[in-house]
């Protein structure tokens, strides 16, 4: 479908801090960057907001970097880009992962992990990864800079503590303990959304967060907590089925999320029983 | 805005948020990259910028300033690729076909089958069933005569 845009403006900052001056003196713009989920509701006319920021330019804020033992995202990180960082294949191989499972090439090179984060959608597949790996949202306005636990930072579906003022400029990544896994169920390899989307640690305290299932990310805590305390694993897969709330969409149904959820914890637990950590 | 567009420098006026796909259609004329889905699913209207394959329905034109951008266009009816889809019949209606050369040309030479999988997984194509495009694909990798191989 060919788009009217001429009733639409892009403001084209050359630097972030252009760009936070822009926000804070019009809150409303709607900022995009890799546009792969933006444009599909341009292009069938379902999107309501008008003017736009422009951050696809901001090159400092596409770096991967390390520092004392924190990997540092920028949030306009491609999913290429992140495919192909060493850092990333050293620290967080589960991230390369779901990364390589998004879309297809196309969109790797042009989605962002920061986009991933603000679209606030419960089917982002970078979503668990960074939830199971306690990561931290940065988020910066004209005047400040603070630090959001990922796992406050959605809440509710399509919803955030993201001010309209503010920008996510990266996400950080401790250092993990503990064997790494992902796992994406969809109707097909590329180009699906998920039915459900699982990554977990397996350390001294396994972490485990699932998309698809409720209307955020969810981190499957009473199910932790029962394996850290030597649960069996079917014990603590009849938590999980409690935990979980799931519904029947377009995707999937909730009966079948939830036994593919099930099993899916199963198959994290069975595949990184091995004594040697991948990391 | 000034842009490298198949091997030649052009200035080309479009509104910063009209689509590359529409931008390289109407303005520029070059109607060799189809419209499949709109949405960034079937990969019909892949170009590459910098060398990368992207969807350009999903494209601001704002975002190929200073770029190279490059259509199927760009490859002047003379690359092998063309010549081996035609030979191993890796086209049918045709409608994918451009994206589909595009998005093998960015895979570099000799891929192996499991990498032209992965690189084509963003185009589909409803007619061939893909095994004649991969065949096509391989066939344009420098082939070990017998002889040599004996």
């Amino acid at each position: 479908m060919r788009t009217a845009t001429n009733a639409l403006e892009l403001r084209r900052p050359r630097t972030l801090k252009e760009a936070l001056a822009m926000l804070r003196d019009e809150p409303t713009l709607v900022p995009l960057a890799g546009c792969t989920d933006l444009y599909v509701a341009v292009n069938f006319g379902t999107l309501t907001d008008s003017r736009f920021l422009d951050l696809w330019p901001l090159e400092p804020l596409r770096r991967i970097s390390v520092r004392d033992e924190t990997m540092v995202i920028g949030a306009l990180a491609t999913y290429t880009e992140i495919i192909k960082s060493r850092h990333v294949r050293k620290r967080l191989p589960m991230l390369i992962d779901s990364a390589r499972q998004i879309g297809g090439p196309q969109i790797q090179n042009r989605g962002t992990i920061g986009g991933n984060i603000a679209n606030a959608s419960p089917a982002g597949d970078t979503l668990p990864v960074l939830s199971a790996a306690d990561a931290v949202v940065v988020l910066k306005n004209a005047a400040d800079e603070r630090r959001v636990a990922f796992n406050d930072f959605h809440t509710g579906y399509r919803k955030s503590v993201r001010m309209p003022d503010e920008l996510i400029v990266a996400v950080e990544i401790p250092t993990q303990h503990g064997r790494q896994w992902f796992r994406k169920v969809g109707t097909r390899a590329a180009q699906a959304i998920s039915k459900v989307v699982m990554a977990g640690v397996r350390g001294d305290q396994p972490r485990i967060a699932i998309g698809s299932v409720a209307p955020t990310i969810v981190r499957a805590r009473r199910t932790e907590a029962a394996l850290a305390a030597g649960a069996s694993i079917e014990d603590a897969a009849r938590i999980l089925g409690d935990e979980i709330h799931p519904i029947d969409d377009v995707r999937s149904t909730a009966e079948y999320r939830r036994t593919v959820t099930v099993n899916l914890l199963r198959r994290f637990w069975t595949d990184t029983a091995s004594a040697s950590p991948s990391v | 805005m000034r842009l490298t567009l198949n091997g030649a420098a052009v200035d080309v006026e479009a509104h910063p948020m009209k689509r590359l796909l529409d931008v390289l259609r109407e303005e520029c004329g070059l109607t060799g990259t189809k419209e499949g889905c709109g949405e960034g699913e079937c990969g019909a209207c892949t170009v590459l910028i910098d060398d990368q394959p992207v969807c350009a329905c999903l494209v601001p034109w704002a975002h190929v300033d200073g770029r190279t951008v490059t259509s199927i266009e760009g490859l002047a009816d003379q690359h092998p690729l063309q010549q081996a889809f035609m030979d191993e019949v890796g086209a049918q209606c045709g409608i994918c076909t451009p994206g589909m050369i595009l998005a093998a040309i960015a895979l570099g030479p000799n891929p192996s089958l499991t990498k032209i999988k992965e690189g084509l997984a963003g185009n589909l194509c409803r007619c061939t069933g893909y095994e004649a495009i991969y065949r096509a694909i391989q066939s344009t990798a420098p082939v070990i005569p017998r002889s040599a191989a004996d």
